[in-house]
């Protein structure tokens, strides 16, 4: 218990982590408080994650009364597509790091905890996936089952795992000489009993908390995936669909370059946050659980 | 999944065309099974063949060959950039640990972890191509350098443009073509410039602390011949193991980077491949990359050992 107060202690005492906190936070408040944020039209009240249009006009509008951040390419209201965009981002995130861990903790302790050639067969299959560029290996498996939501997590399921399973064989690896795993096998215990009581309990915490501050990182592979145009159907609330919306309207007419400078600069602000907010918090976990520096 | 009509479409061009969708469907085999389907492609892989590429007309692998070029040159100009860089940053860090420019440091490598590359591109071309009214532009080269290269005297043996240009003695085509890859070179350098400054400043840090630095330090040596020479040397090694990381990160960042600015090299034939349902060109350069991947981490493991002379090959654990 001291462990964790200790840890707590330096998170908000440290002011990049209490900031990536709060940022957090904020963004936890968005997603859950979006339809009183941006409340859905009426006439939208089927499918509240499509974005709202106001008209099929190309040109972008600037932030007005009525659409506070402005339109982008095709009417889509900005603020509503952002705001929900926040809901997609934590799906996204949430899911993906969930399958990923439960992936990496079955197939990574089974390595660490068996070796031989069950060790040897589930690490030359991780080493298959790692010998791709993790995006390029993404694109491809969206590319062939064809955009959505849904391939994107896919995907992103599929280049993510492997990474997390050799880090969990790792941690097992360090703690299956140890005495009290000795001591229960010696007691009769199951391997799945040792497995799943003793050695990832004493093994995984660190691992687990940094994959969950992964969930930066995955929003962002899957808002370039959008950007890309391999991702979420076209209107459907998402950072990445929104600032590919923008791409036409980078430059505005002459004696007014900056003119749509609203339509790229704000979902892409949302992004860069979101991602920020999950990264100081892990640069901060990355210091405390390093063990080169010792806890007074 | 895409059915075997969906596939067959990318072949039709027009209407007339539709009636050959069941020829075309039995030539590809686009009915077979799955695992039939991939074991062709996989056959014909080890023959050399890695199909058709749609969207540039042209076998897989001669559009590989067209589109490297472009490429390479964006590595050329990046990768010495964020070695250099993110070295120096990394050093600079360490030697002022929890010093303002430490902080500073981090706090600006965080953000440029953050940074998504789309978008830091699309902000770059809003500044520097719309508010400084063409400064740097888009795409490889201006349409009247591009003519101008294309033509006679001008003789491209690369394809790289500022390496021709340097071979041709030609000094406005080599500034036009540096114009073009300042922004696209920055955006896919900032990721990697934060990702090796990081793993410098604490590979430093821990060099910092060994006892030969104590010893340097007693002789009386100048603090900077300390950290440049004594501590920056032994710090370099993780860093010169993570370069098959940068490898991926830059693989990836191209795709991204030459689809904004329009820069054609494999990354812009891929994503134009992939939103076109055009699989065996993406296949391909996947393939492509992931074999260039693992002959770059071999290249690293060898390296290796000349490097760091406690490494051995081949000989197990002792």
């Amino acid at each position: 218990m001291t462990d964790w107060k200790f840890t707590a202690r330096q998170l908000v005492r440290n002011p990049l982590s209490l900031l990536g906190i709060i940022i957090i936070v904020i963004f936890v408040f968005i997603a859950i408080f979006a339809p009183l944020i941006a409340p859905t039209p009426e006439s939208h009240q089927q499918r509240p994650y499509m974005i709202p249009r106001d008209g099929y006009r190309a040109q972008p509008e600037p932030p007005s009364e009525d659409h506070i951040f402005g339109t982008t390419q095709g009417q889509y209201d900005i603020f509503y597509g952002v705001i929900w965009g926040t809901r997609s981002a934590f799906r996204v995130g949430l899911v993906v790091i969930g399958i990923v861990v439960v992936i990496g903790i079955l197939l990574g302790s089974l390595a660490g905890y068996f070796g031989g050639i069950v060790d040897e067969i589930i690490m030359r299959i991780t080493d298959v996936f790692l010998a791709f560029p993790a995006l390029i290996l993404a694109m491809a498996i969206v590319a062939a089952l064809g955009p959505s939501l849904n391939t994107v997590i896919i995907a992103l399921t599929v280049v993510s795992w492997p990474s997390y399973a050799r880090l969990i064989r790792g941690d097992i690896l360090q703690v299956r000489e140890e005495d009290y795993i000795e001591a229960s096998r010696g007691l009769g215990a199951s391997s799945a009993r040792v497995i799943l009581r003793h050695a990832l309990p004493n093994a995984i915490y660190p691992t687990l908390i940094m994959a969950s501050l992964d969930i930066g990182a995955v929003v962002l592979s899957a808002a370039a995936l959008s950007f890309l145009g391999l991702g979420a159907p076209e209107g459907y609330a998402d950072w990445g669909q929104l600032t590919s919306f923008a791409r036409n309207w980078i430059v505005g007419p002459p004696g007014d370059p900056l003119k749509y400078w609203y339509a790229v600069t704000i979902p892409g602000l949302f992004i860069l946050f979101f991602v920020l907010g999950w990264n100081l918090l892990g640069d901060a976990f990355r210091d405390i659980f390093d063990p080169r520096l010792a806890r007074r | 999944m895409f059915s075997p009509t969906q596939r067959a479409m990318l072949y039709v061009r027009d209407a007339k065309q539709l009636a050959d969708l069941p020829a075309v469907i039995e030539r590809y085999g686009l009915d077979q099974p799955f695992v039939v389907q991939y074991g062709t492609w996989l056959g014909q892989v080890f023959t050399g063949n890695l199909g058709y590429s749609k969207v540039v007309s042209q076998p897989v692998s001669d559009a590989i060959i067209q589109f490297l070029p472009a490429t390479l040159e964006l590595a050329i100009f990046a990768t010495p950039l964020i070695i250099l860089l993110g070295i120096l940053l990394g050093t600079t860090a360490a030697a002022h640990k929890d010093r303002p420019l430490d902080h500073g440091t981090r706090v600006a490598a965080i953000l440029g972890w953050s940074l998504p590359t789309f978008w830091l591109g699309l902000m770059l071309l809003m500044i520097f191509y719309g508010f400084l009214r063409g400064f740097l532009p888009p795409g490889r080269l201006s349409v009247q350098i591009d003519l101008l290269v294309n033509a006679a005297p001008f003789i491209r043996y690369t394809h790289i443009n500022t390496i021709d240009a340097i071979l041709n003695l030609d000094g406005p085509v080599f500034l036009d073509a540096l114009r073009h890859l300042v922004l696209p070179v920055v955006t896919l350098s900032v990721v990697n410039v934060a990702f090796i400054m990081r793993l410098m400043r604490s590979s430093m840090l821990e060099s910092l602390g060994k006892g030969y630095i104590l010893t340097a330090r007693a002789k009386g040596l100048a603090e900077r011949v300390v950290v440049n020479k004594h501590a920056r040397r032994n710090a370099l090694i993780p860093v010169i193991t993570v370069s098959g990381y940068v490898f991926a990160a830059l693989a990836n960042g191209v795709v991204i980077t030459e689809t904004i600015f329009n820069f054609k090299g494999i990354g812009w034939w891929a994503w134009q491949s992939a939103i076109n349902l055009d699989i065996s060109s993406v296949l391909g350069f996947a393939l492509f990359n992931a074999v260039l991947f693992v002959l770059v981490n071999l290249v690293v493991d060898v390296l290796y050992t000349r490097v760091d002379p406690r490494v051995r090959l081949g000989q197990g654990v002792q």
